[in-house]
């Protein structure tokens, strides 16, 4: 597909998503009271009116916010680690923010208290996979990659004894937070600008982003300071990581996934593809977690479960269209 | 004006020393092949003059300016390097893999321009790739990717050109039209290279400069004349050879 189609068609997709999730849910909100809500005009019914803007709303830019970010994130370590297996959370940040969040949970703290608990976390594991992968030898990709997983693997024993410690009633809360849930999230007025800076920022690298992954002798004969783009690499992609787990805890898949249904529509130069695979995640995850809090409504399920639920099947249908894209291995 | 000068270099790898004391001028027009056997580092000697890896003692001169002081990207405007190996982990056709050889030429957020195209098709073109743009590099085969590394090559338009056994992979036919290619594009534009070869025979015929590693830091340097003489290669090699003549010159038969 050119590029200009992708994206008209990616925008149209986001677009009609936000429409999708306004107008969803236990109070039926019609179009035409929906365009009212957001005019300011007619006599829209108050109801519909509080539901869309105070509810609606902030979820359903939480969920776009939190999909974009993951799927950016996601886009940037699979070329940092030159591995197309790894997502955002493959080094570990995810694991740091779940251990704070789980904390403040057992200790009983507010909502606010859990997103600085939950970021801290982040930025912590982020800080210790990036101080010991440096270690005495060199930056190498295999050392990061093995100490992130062996850092994950850590917290995710912590985790574990969180778990196996914590009182009954508080379990079933933390284990939508693993899970990943949006219910309960605010306007994501701090996030979203941290996705559009992000944005530009990988747009800014993009070219280099192309030649790294050609390898890293490659990028540094065509004249790429390798250690240092792979430092903003890692420091970029694991920030936007940690602001998705704060926003809205480990919601699998989407960074996984996105980058890759992409490069299956034949999108390869990450100038193009990181902005696509924002569109694309956060129209992924809004139709996600509408689909959480609408299918079995009043109850309410991890949009976590629903991003793979709705990502496994058209992930596939276009594996098994595009097999030629890819070209078979010798 | 030397392309390349080193001065007094030392390399070590583990326990193996790669040179000791070495002092090399390359100029522009001369076209260099550095000999030895396996294992003797001849692959890290080509990463140490582009850069990539630090010497243990001694300096390197890009144009007269040590190389240790120049940014990343200006030693790529001058100096550029044909991998021995590569794998790439994200699909990527031919003409965007030959196009990357444009990024030390563009500012970082500028988009390759019809010329940088124009530039990267003529490379394809040299090396009879050119009804290949659109096809998936994992596609190809090992022969045809090793053009399209020769094609990317051109594209930077370095003016020393390093290559790690740049006829790799290559048949007969395209080992001698590669090879006449390089030679052209050196002698035309004043441009120098250096490489890695195993063909002593093609090596003869293609190049005027010589640089013998023999493994144990001690190095032996000149053109064919001087030092491809039977005792050298034998002891280069540790194997003995027969010499012949032939038309373009010496052949070296291994017994």
């Amino acid at each position: 597909m050119r590029p200009i189609a992708l994206f008209t068609t990616l925008l149209l997709l986001a677009f009609a998503s936000l429409l999708f999730s306004l107008a969803s849910g236990s109070v039926a909100v019609s179009w035409q009271e929906l365009l009212a809500v957001f005019t300011h005009s007619g006599t829209g019914n108050d109801l519909a009116g509080q539901v869309v803007m105070e509810l609606r709303w902030p979820r359903t830019m939480a969920a776009f916010t939190t999909g974009a970010l993951l799927a950016l994130a996601g886009g940037l370590m699979q070329v940092l680690l030159r591995n197309p297996l790894a997502d955002p959370y493959v080094l570990g940040v995810s694991g740091g923010a779940a251990t704070g969040a789980l904390l403040a949970m057992l200790a009983g703290l507010g909502s606010i208290w859990l997103h600085s608990a939950a970021f801290s976390g982040a930025l912590l594991s982020m800080l210790l996979v990036f101080g010991l992968s440096h270690g005495s030898g060199s930056w190498t990709t295999s050392r990061l990659l093995l100490t992130g997983i062996v850092i994950a693997a850590g917290w995710g024993a912590v985790i574990g004894l969180l778990l196996a410690i914590s009182p009954e009633q508080g379990l079933r809360g933390m284990l939508f937070w693993l899970m990943g849930d949006l219910s309960n999230t605010p306007l994501p007025t701090s996030s979203f600008p941290v996705l559009i800076i992000g944005l530009v920022a990988a747009i800014g690298i993009g070219r280099s982003l192309n030649i790294l992954a050609h390898g890293e002798q490659t990028a540094g004969a065509l004249g790429i300071n390798v250690k240092a783009l792979r430092s903003f690499i890692y420091l970029l992609a694991s920030l936007l990581t940690a602001t998705a787990v704060t926003l809205a805890g480990s919601i699998g898949f989407v960074g996984l996934i996105v980058p890759h249904m992409l490069r299956l529509l034949g999108m390869r130069d990450n100038r193009l593809l990181l902005p696509a695979a924002v569109l694309l995640g956060g129209t992924l995850l809004v139709v996600a977690d509408t689909l959480a809090r609408t299918v079995l409504a009043p109850r309410q399920l991890p949009v976590g479960i629903l991003t793979a639920l709705v990502g496994v099947p058209l992930f596939l249908v276009l594996l098994h269209h595009s097999r030629s894209l890819h070209g078979e291995e010798r | 004006m030397s392309l390349l000068a080193t001065q007094a270099l030392h390399i070590t790898i583990g326990k193996t020393t790669v040179c000791s004391d070495l002092e090399i001028t390359i100029n522009s027009g001369e076209r260099w092949c550095v000999l030895g056997r396996n294992g003797t580092g001849k692959t890290t000697l080509l990463h140490t003059l582009a850069g990539l890896r630090p010497p243990d003692a001694g300096n390197i001169t890009l144009n007269d300016q040590p190389l240790s002081h120049l940014s990343r990207k200006s030693v790529a405007q001058h100096l550029g390097l044909l991998f021995q190996d590569h794998t790439d982990a994200f699909p990527a056709s031919v003409l965007e893999t030959v196009l990357t050889g444009r990024h030390p030429w563009l500012g970082p957020l500028q988009w390759e321009s019809n010329q940088d195209l124009v530039i990267a098709k003529n490379a394809l073109h040299a090396v009879d790739l050119c009804n290949m743009e659109e096809r998936m590099v994992n596609t190809l085969s090992g022969g045809e990717r090793r053009r399209a590394g020769i094609a990317c090559l051109l594209t930077q338009e370095p003016q020393l050109l390093l290559l790690d056994e740049p006829t790799n992979h290559l048949d007969i036919h395209h080992q001698i039209s590669m090879l006449n290619l390089l030679q052209e594009h050196i002698t035309q534009n004043g441009k120098a290279l250096l490489l890695v070869m195993h063909d002593l025979n093609l090596a003869v015929r293609y190049c005027n400069r010589f640089l013998l590693l023999f493994g144990d830091g001690e190095t032996v340097q000149g053109t064919a004349d001087t030092v491809l003489t039977q005792t050298n290669l034998e002891r280069l090699y540790q194997h003995p050879l027969l010499a012949v003549a032939g038309p373009h010159g010496t052949v070296w038969l291994p017994q």
